[in-house]
C-alpha cells in the first residue's frame, strides 16, 4: 500500500521510488519479500521526472552494458503484460518500438559511425545503414545535409514517470508498502542488519537497497558504505504540439563521443524525439557542475542549435518549457548493482547515469536474482561494487546538498 | 535596441512597483533601464485606454489614470531612465558578482525575437501576479472570463464580454471588477462573494490601517447601488452551462468552507461570468535567479525579501505582488523602496538621503502588509471549492486534463507531489505552463493524498523558460547585437 507511515520491519527497504527503486521493489516484490520503498519526496519525482526515456542499444558501444541494456529492452517489450497481470489493468507507459536514427553529418563522423554499427552487430544488434538518399523515406523533414545515417530498430521510448509509478504500483499489488515524503536521515547497523531512520519513523531490516540516484552515495556514507556515485547535469528543451515531423529518435552521431566522455565542461548534441502528445523533445546537455540546479541559457543554445541543424523545419517552432535533472554519474560509465562487499546487508542499485531509464528492469530483474541467491541473468562481475573501475574514485564525496 | 552599457539598475515590469523602483532609483542617481513586456506601462493597475480611442470621459474608466500619467510621463523625461516596452524576459540567470543575466525578446512584431542578453549588476523583480480561478463544471466553455480580463477589455479596449454578466469569486477586486462592467454598459446579473464577509466589518482595525481602500470600496458599492446591483456573500458560481458558450449558470450557497448548502442551487440566465478568486503572484524570474520563497498572506509561496526588498539572491531585489499579493499602493511603496534600495548599495544616494526618502514609504509598507494580512484572512480561497468538481471537470484547460485523472493519478499511483501529478496526468504541461491550473492542482494533489502541501509545492511554478520562444531565436548568437 501507499502510506504515510512505514511499517516496523520489512525483509528488505528500497531507499529512493525513481525507476530503479520502483523496479528493484518490484522485483523484490515478486520474490516474495516484504518490501518497504521509502522515498525522501513524492515517488518518481527526482531524476526519473527529468528524464527522456529513451530506451536505445544505439548510443552503446559493445561490452557489459550494451549486454545489460539488451536484457533490459526485451524485458520492456514484455512488461506491460507482466504489470498487467499484477495491476488488472494494462497500464499505460507510452512505450513504443520508436526505432533510432543516428545521423553522420561529416565524412569523418560517417567513417565512425559505419565502424561502431559494425561493431554493434556483432554484438547482436541491428544496425541498418540508410544512405543520404534514403533517409528521406524514414525522415521527411531530416537536413538534406548529411553524409550517411544508420537506422536501429530496436530502440524504444517510454514515459519514465508513468513506467516508475505503474511498477510501484505492481509492487504495491504484490505486497509492497511505499512510503514517500519520508527522508532517510540514518543507517545504523545493528546485529540483525538495520534500523532505517526515516522522517516518518524507524524501521528494522535485515537489508537495505541503496536507489537514491545521484544522492545515493550519501545514503551509502551513512552506513560507511563507499560508492562513487556523482551528479551529472542536464537539460531538456520542450517544443509546443506540433502535427507529427519527427519519426523516430534522431541524433547526431557524436552523441555517443558525448556520452563516453568525463568532461565536466558543458557538452551536448541533440537528440530529437517527439512524444504522443506532439511535442518535441530536444536533449540533452551533460555538465558536471554539482547539484546546482539553474537553467543555463547556453546549453539551451546549444540544443536548439543541436537540433535545428537536424530538422531546419524546427527552427519556426516555438520552445515552451525547459527542465533539468541530475545523472547518477559514475566514474567508470557503468551503474554498480549487487551488495557492498564491506557492509553485509547493503546493496546498491544506482549510477546508470544517462541510461537508467533504459537499465531499469534488467537492474531490477538482476539486483532481485543476486538478493535470493538464484541463477543471475546476465554477469554481474562488471557492475560489482569491488570492481578495479571504481577503486581510482575513492575517496570520493557525493557532492553538496541538493 | 538595448543599451550596450548596462544600466545600473534594470527593473522588470511597469506596474505599480516597477514604475515607483525605478522613478526612486534614478532619482538616487542611479542610470536605470525598464523593461516591459505590455505595449504600453502601467500593468494591469494602470491600464490605460490605447489612446485611438480618444475616449471623451476617460477618468470614469480610471480614476487612478491621473497618478499613473504623472508617474509614466515623469519617467520618460528622465535623463537617467531608459524605458523599453515590448521587450520580454525569456530567460534568467544569477550574475557572478550579483544580480542577473536577463536573456531578452522584443515581441513588437507579435513574436519573440531574440534581442541580447543585459548584464544587470541590479535588478528589480516587479512582475505582478495574475488572476486566480478555481474550475467548476463549464468552467472551459466561452463565455467565462477571469475577472481581470473582463476588466482588461473593458477597460482597455472598451470592450463587453457579455450582456448579462455574473461577476463571481472572492476579495475586494470584484467590486472594482463589476463598477467598471456597469460603467462600461454591461448589465450586471449579481455579483458574488464566496466568503461570509462579516469578518470584514469586524475587523475595524484593518479598515483604519487603509481607509482610502475602504473609501474606494465605498465607492464601488455606490455605483452599484445605483445600477441595482448588490453583492451577495456567501455564494458562488458552481457550475456554469451552454452548448457552444454560456447560457446560463448555477448559483448556490455556500457553507463556510465553501461546500455547497444542499437544495440552494439556481439557475440564472446569463451569457457572460467573470470570475475572480484572488492572484497568484508571478515568481518564473525571482525563481529562475534562486531567490527563496515563504508561504504568503494568502498562504501560496511568494518571495522573500529584507527591509530593503532585497531577495535571497545577491543584486536582486523584488517589489509588488509577487513579494504577497496586497494591490497596487503596496507595491507602489515596495517598489520605491527597491529603489532607494539599489540608489544606496550603489553609492549615489548616501546613509541620510536614503533615510529620508524611504521613511515615509516604510510607513506605507509597514500598514498595508497589515492591511494585506487582514484582506487575506477575510477572504482566504476556502478547499470547498473541490467538492463542486464533477468527475469530468477539466483542471487543466491546456491539456484538458478532467478531474478524474488527477484522482486516479492519487489513488492508484501514490502520488503525492506536483511534479509526479504532472507527469502522470499532463496537469500544467500545456502552453499556460501551469499558470492557470499550478495553484488548483496543488491544492486538490494535497487534499487527495491528505496533506496540507504537495511534496514539492513549487514545481508547477519553476519555469526555466518564462516565455515561448522559437528554436532558432533561442538558438541566436547574444553577441550579435541589433536586429531586425
Ligand atoms: C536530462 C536527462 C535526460 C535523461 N534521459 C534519459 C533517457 O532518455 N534514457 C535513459 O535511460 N535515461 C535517461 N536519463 C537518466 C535517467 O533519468 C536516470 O539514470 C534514472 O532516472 C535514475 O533513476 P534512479 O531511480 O536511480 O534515480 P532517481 O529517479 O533520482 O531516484 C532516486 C530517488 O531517491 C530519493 N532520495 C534521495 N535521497 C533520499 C533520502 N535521503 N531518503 C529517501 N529517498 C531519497 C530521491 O528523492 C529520488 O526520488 C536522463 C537524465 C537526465 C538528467
Amino acid at each position: 500500500m501507499f502510506t504515510e507511515s512505514p511499517p516496523a520491519t520489512a525483509d528488505v527497504v528500497v531507499i529512493g521510488a525513481g525507476i530503479i527503486g520502483a523496479s528493484c521493489g518490484y522485483e523484490l516484490a515478486t520474490r516474495g519479500l516484504s518490501v518497504l520503498v521509502v522515498d525522501r519526496g513524492a515517488v518518481a519525482a527526482g531524476t526519473t521526472a527529468s528524464g527522456e526515456g529513451n530506451l536505445l542499444v544505439s548510443d552503446k558501444t559493445p561490452g557489459p552494458e550494451l549486454t545489460l541494456t539488451q536484457l533490459s529492452l526485451d524485458l520492456w517489450r514484455e512488461l506491460p503484460d507482466r504489470l498487467a497481470a499484477d495491476l488488472g489493468r494494462t497500464p499505460d507507459l507510452e512505450l513504443e518500438d520508436k526505432g533510432g536514427l543516428m545521423v553522420a553529418r561529416t565524412a569523418e563522423a560517417a567513417e565512425a559511425l559505419r565502424a561502431l554499427a559494425d561493431d554493434q552487430r556483432k554484438a547482436g544488434v541491428t544496425a541498418e545503414e540508410v544512405a543520404a538518399d534514403a533517409a528521406p523515406e524514414l525522415e521527411p523533414h531530416l537536413t538534406r545535409e548529411l553524409v550517411t545515417t544508420v537506422y536501429y530498430p530496436q530502440d524504444q521510448q517510454v514515459q519514465p514517470v508513468l513506467a516508475a509509478t505503474a511498477m510501484l504500483a505492481a509492487a504495491v499489488a504484490r505486497g509492497a508498502t511505499v512510503v514517500p515524503d519520508a527522508p532517510v536521515t540514518g543507517l545504523q547497523r545493528t546485529s540483525g542488519g538495520f534500523t532505517v531512520q526515516t522522517a516518518a519513523g524507524p524501521v528494522s531490516t535485515p537489508a537495505v537497497v541503496v536507489a537514491a540516484g545521484p544522492w545515493s552515495g550519501r545514503i551509502a556514507a551513512l552506513a560507511q558504505g563507499r560508492l562513487p556515485v556523482e551528479p551529472r547535469r542536464g537539460m531538456v528543451l520542450v517544443t509546443e504540439p506540433l502535427p507529427p515531423t519527427v519519426r523516430h529518435k534522431v541524433y547526431d552521431a557524436g552523441y555517443v563521443a558525448d556520452v563516453g566522455s568525463a568532461s565536466a565542461d558543458l557538452v551536448a548534441s541533440a537528440v530529437v524525439e517527439a512524444t504522443r502528445a506532439g511535442t518535441v523533445l530536444i536533449g540533452s546537455t551533460r555538465e558536471r557542475i554539482g547539484f546546482d540546479p539553474l537553467i543555463r541559457v547556453a546549453a539551451l543554445r546549444l540544443l536548439a542549435a543541436g537540433a535545428v541543424a537536424l530538422f531546419p523545419a524546427l527552427g519556426a517552432v516555438t520552445a515552451i518549457r525547459a527542465y533539468g535533472g541530475f545523472r547518477p554519474y559514475s566514474p567508470d560509465h557503468l551503474p554498480v548493482i549487487g551488495p557492498d562487499p564491506a557492509v553485509p546487508g547493503l546493496w546498491y542499485a544506482s549510477g546508470h547515469e544517462g541510461a537508467g531509464i533504459g537499465l531499469a528492469p534488467a537492474t531490477g530483474r538482476l539486483l532481485g536474482e543476486l538478493f535470493v541467491g538464484a541463477p543471475p541473468s546476465t554477469d554481474p562481475s562488471p557492475f560489482a561494487a569491488d570492481r578495479p573501475g571504481l577503486a581510482a574514485a575513492y575517496p570520493s564525496t557525493a557532492g553538496d546538498s541538493a | 535596441m538595448i543599451p550596450t552599457r548596462a544600466a545600473d539598475v534594470v527593473v522588470v515590469g511597469a506596474g505599480p512597483a516597477g514604475l515607483h523602483a525605478a522613478v526612486q532609483a534614478a532619482d538616487g542617481g542611479a542610470s536605470v533601464l525598464l523593461i516591459d513586456s505590455d505595449v504600453r506601462p502601467g500593468g494591469q493597475y494602470h491600464r490605460q485606454l490605447p489612446v485611438e480611442f480618444g475616449a471623451v470621459h476617460p477618468e470614469r474608466a480610471h480614476h487612478d489614470q491621473a497618478e499613473a500619467a504623472e508617474l509614466i510621463a515623469r519617467l520618460a523625461r528622465h535623463r537617467r531612465v531608459t524605458q523599453r516596452q515590448q521587450v520580454t524576459v525569456w530567460a534568467a540567470e544569477p550574475r557572478l558578482g550579483g544580480g542577473a543575466l536577463l536573456s531578452v525578446a522584443d515581441t513588437s512584431s507579435g513574436r519573440a525575437v531574440n534581442i541580447g542578453v543585459i548584464a544587470a549588476p541590479r535588478v528589480i523583480l516587479a512582475t505582478g501576479a495574475y488572476d486566480r480561478v478555481v474550475p467548476f463544471p463549464g468552467w472551459d466553455l466561452p463565455g467565462v472570463y477571469t475577472a481581470g480580463a473582463a476588466q482588461a477589455l473593458a477597460k482597455g479596449s472598451r470592450v463587453l464580454v457579455g450582456q448579462r454578466v455574473l461577476v463571481a469569486g472572492t476579495g475586494p477586486f470584484l467590486l472594482r471588477v463589476a463598477a467598471t462592467l456597469i460603467d462600461a454598459g454591461a448589465k450586471l446579473a449579481g455579483v458574488l462573494e464566496a466568503n461570509h464577509t462579516r469578518g470584514w466589518v469586524r475587523r475595524p482595525r484593518a479598515m483604519a490601517l487603509a481607509p482610502e481602500k475602504v473609501a474606494e470600496a465605498a465607492r464601488y458599492t455606490a455605483t452599484l447601488t445605483r445600477h441595482r446591483a448588490r453583492v451577495r456573500a456567501g455564494r458562488a458560481v458552481v457550475a456554469v452551462h451552454g452548448t457552444d458558450r454560456v447560457e446560463a449558470a448555477t448559483v448556490a450557497k455556500l457553507a463556510s468552507d465553501w461546500t455547497i448548502v444542499p437544495g440552494s442551487e439556481r439557475r440564472v440566465d446569463v451569457d457572460a461570468v467573470a470570475v475572480g478568486y484572488g492572484f497568484v503572484p508571478q515568481l518564473d524570474l525571482a525563481l529562475s535567479l534562486g531567490c527563496g520563497t515563504e508561504p504568503g498572506p494568502d498562504g501560496g509561496p511568494v518571495v522573500t525579501v529584507d527591509d530593503y526588498q532585497q531577495t535571497s539572491t545577491p543584486g536582486v531585489y523584488a517589489a509588488g505582488e509577487l513579494t504577497g499579493v496586497g494591490g497596487a499602493v503596496l507595491s507602489a511603496a515596495e517598489g520605491a523602496l527597491a529603489g532607494l534600495a539599489t540608489a544606496l548599495d550603489l553609492g549615489t544616494l548616501g546613509e541620510r538621503g536614503h533615510s529620508a526618502r524611504a521613511a515615509a514609504w516604510n510607513g506605507v509598507r509597514s500598514r498595508y502588509r497589515r492591511f494585506a494580512t487582514a484582506l487575506a484572512a477575510v477572504y482566504p480561497v476556502r478547499d470547498g471549492w473541490q467538492s463542486w468538481l464533477s468527475d469530468s471537470t477539466l483542471v487543466c484547460r491546456c491539456e484538458e486534463v478532467p478531474y478524474r485523472a488527477l484522482r486516479g493519478a492519487v489513488e492508484q499511483s501514490g502520488v503525492t507531489g506536483l511534479r509526479t501529478a504532472k507527469l502522470t496526468t499532463r496537469c500544467g504541461m500545456g502552453v499556460c505552463q501551469g499558470r492557470m491550473c499550478g495553484a488548483n492542482v496543488a491544492a486538490l494533489t494535497a487534499t487527495l493524498s491528505g496533506r496540507d502541501e504537495p511534496a514539492d509545492p513549487l514545481a508547477l511554478t519553476t519555469r526555466p523558460l518564462t516565455t515561448p520562444i522559437s528554436l532558432d531565436e533561442l538558438a541566436a548568437d547574444p553577441a550579435r547585437g541589433e536586429h531586425d
